[in-house]
């Protein structure tokens, strides 16, 4: 601890990620512009993120990662012993107990608390960039609040697949204005960006940060006679038996075998302590994998 | 060089900021509210609210501007020691200090249609900070909140401007409110 200062990032850094997120949460949606630094590790891991934790993080926070809902990957593990070991915070795996979450590709299943703050790590902030590529044109159309282009997209969905095809980032309109990314959570995930938390998005790469203040009005784009619809798989997690959570598919072995199970792994886990079992799950022990 | 100019800052900067920050970061996000700030001993007029959101947000990127009130010796000393900021006119600040009547609100920056954040903060220094008075709706707010705000029209005048205009952070003693401009504010009608 005492090799770094608190939290890493310098102060005058931290001063400028501050700024950011507060303008940020002064015009929910809208991509402040910030002077990204380079981390400890690549881009694409989550630096953006890690950098809003940085600036967020105080030393009496509980600190949880999650990757795809699970606490136990590399790039959570590493970024939870990250700031372990450079703002001296408690870790946590519960959702429940966790004051900051820092999250790569999914919403907790678990409800967030007013006192809680999710932080997301996002690859492309700019929802219409894949349909515009000059970053000129993009800015002067959310000035000009023109977002015919992104429901021509999901139109396109439409006309092509019957239904709208996009599964993941899917875009969102905050409070009335801003078209925004929810960053690449399922769609299954955007209900619940109307959350009581405080979420942040940080995208180190680049350059930008983000933030939805609680009780914002977030509403996934559609069209009147095809709605919205929070899309999950048709099955029930194998290990736990819930059938409200997001499902992750895994191949366990050559013969085409398949499960499904609780994508949030703290979620899973939880249910299974409680005497949840899935239709190949076992009842739940401690210390076994 | 006064003593008092050289005091008064964090003890332990990275520590206070980051807790002080929390506190500013949860007001704005939830308007309304009351946080407690401290870490800051600034020379008066200036309050510790505003002094702790001075060193938490302030150096030399942000130019700041005091209204003549607070345009002392002691607090452009203070202020220059601790954060670097630069003191500026009002037209080109990013943060502002000053009792609500005697800050210039026309001149400060709102942004541009392409960048709104590029907009003045200003730290509003009241004698007074209740959660009773203006109701308030908009993000941050399940439902509505109360605040004691100095002012209404000039509030709205600032919201309808979104997403262009300016956020503001009142602050009392060692109590802080913010009302950045996605606030709703209106004055409860006595019937």
């Amino acid at each position: 601890m005492t090799d770094y200062n608190f939290a890493y990032l310098d102060e005058q850094t931290k001063r400028m990620i501050r700024r950011a997120i507060l303008k940020g949460l002064a015009i929910p949606g809208y991509q402040v512009p910030f002077a990204s630094r380079e981390m400890p590790m690549p881009y694409g891991w989550g630096t953006g993120g890690v950098q809003v934790s940085a600036a967020v993080l105080t030393p009496d926070d509980t600190f949880k990662v999650i990757d795809q809902g699970a606490d136990d990957t590399t790039n959570a593990v590493s970024i939870r012993r990250f700031f372990e070991k450079t703002a001296g915070v408690a870790v946590t795996e519960a959702t429940v107990d966790a004051s900051v979450i820092q999250t790569r590709h999914r919403i907790p299943e678990q409800e967030l608390r007013s006192d809680q703050i999710l932080v997301y790590q996002v690859p492309i902030p700019e929802p219409l960039r894949f349909l515009e590529p000059s970053e000129v044109e993009t800015r002067k159309m959310h000035s000009l609040e023109e977002y015919g282009l992104m429901h021509v997209k999901l139109y396109e969905d439409i006309s092509q697949h019957g239904a709208i095809a996009t599964a993941y980032a899917y875009p969102v309109k905050v409070e009335g204005r801003y078209v925004m990314d929810p960053s690449p959570i399922p769609k299954f995930d955007n209900p619940k960006l109307n959350m009581a938390g405080i979420q942040l998005f940080g995208a180190g790469r680049e350059q930008r940060i983000y933030a939805v203040p609680p009780y914002t009005d977030v509403v996934s784009l559609d069209f009147d006679d095809y709605p919205f619809e929070a899309s999950k798989a048709d099955h029930a997690c194998d290990l736990c038996g819930a059938e409200d959570s997001y499902l992750d598919e895994l191949i366990v072995d050559d013969a085409g075998g398949r499960m499904f199970m609780c994508s949030d792994t703290d979620y899973c886990a939880g249910r299974r302590k409680a005497g949840c079992i899935g239709a190949q799950g076992i009842p739940y022990q401690e210390d076994v994998a | 060089m006064q003593a008092t100019t050289l005091e008064g800052g964090f003890g332990n900067a990275p520590l206070d900021s980051a807790r002080a920050f929390r506190q500013i970061m949860t007001a704005v996000a939830q308007p309304g509210i009351i946080n407690d700030v401290v870490g800051a001993t600034p020379p008066a007029p200036l309050s510790v609210a505003a002094g702790v959101v001075l060193l938490t947000l302030c150096d030399p990127d942000t130019p700041v501007f005091l209204t003549p009130e607070f345009d002392t010796d002691d607090v452009r000393a203070w202020i220059t020691f601790h954060t670097s900021a630069p003191l500026v006119d009002a037209a080109k600040a990013s943060f502002a200090v000053g009792s609500w009547g005697d800050l210039p609100i026309a001149d400060f920056a709102i942004g541009t249609s392409e960048y709104p954040d590029r907009s003045a903060t200003l730290i509003v220094e009241v004698a007074l900070l209740n959660p009773e008075g203006a109701e308030l709706r908009g993000p941050g707010i399940k439902g509505k909140a109360t605040l004691s705000l100095p002012d209404t029209a000039a509030f709205q005048e600032n919201a309808a401007l979104f997403p262009l205009g300016l956020d503001f952070v009142f602050t009392c003693q060692n109590r802080l409110a913010a009302l950045p401009r996605t606030t709703k504010v209106n004055a409860i009608k006595v019937s």
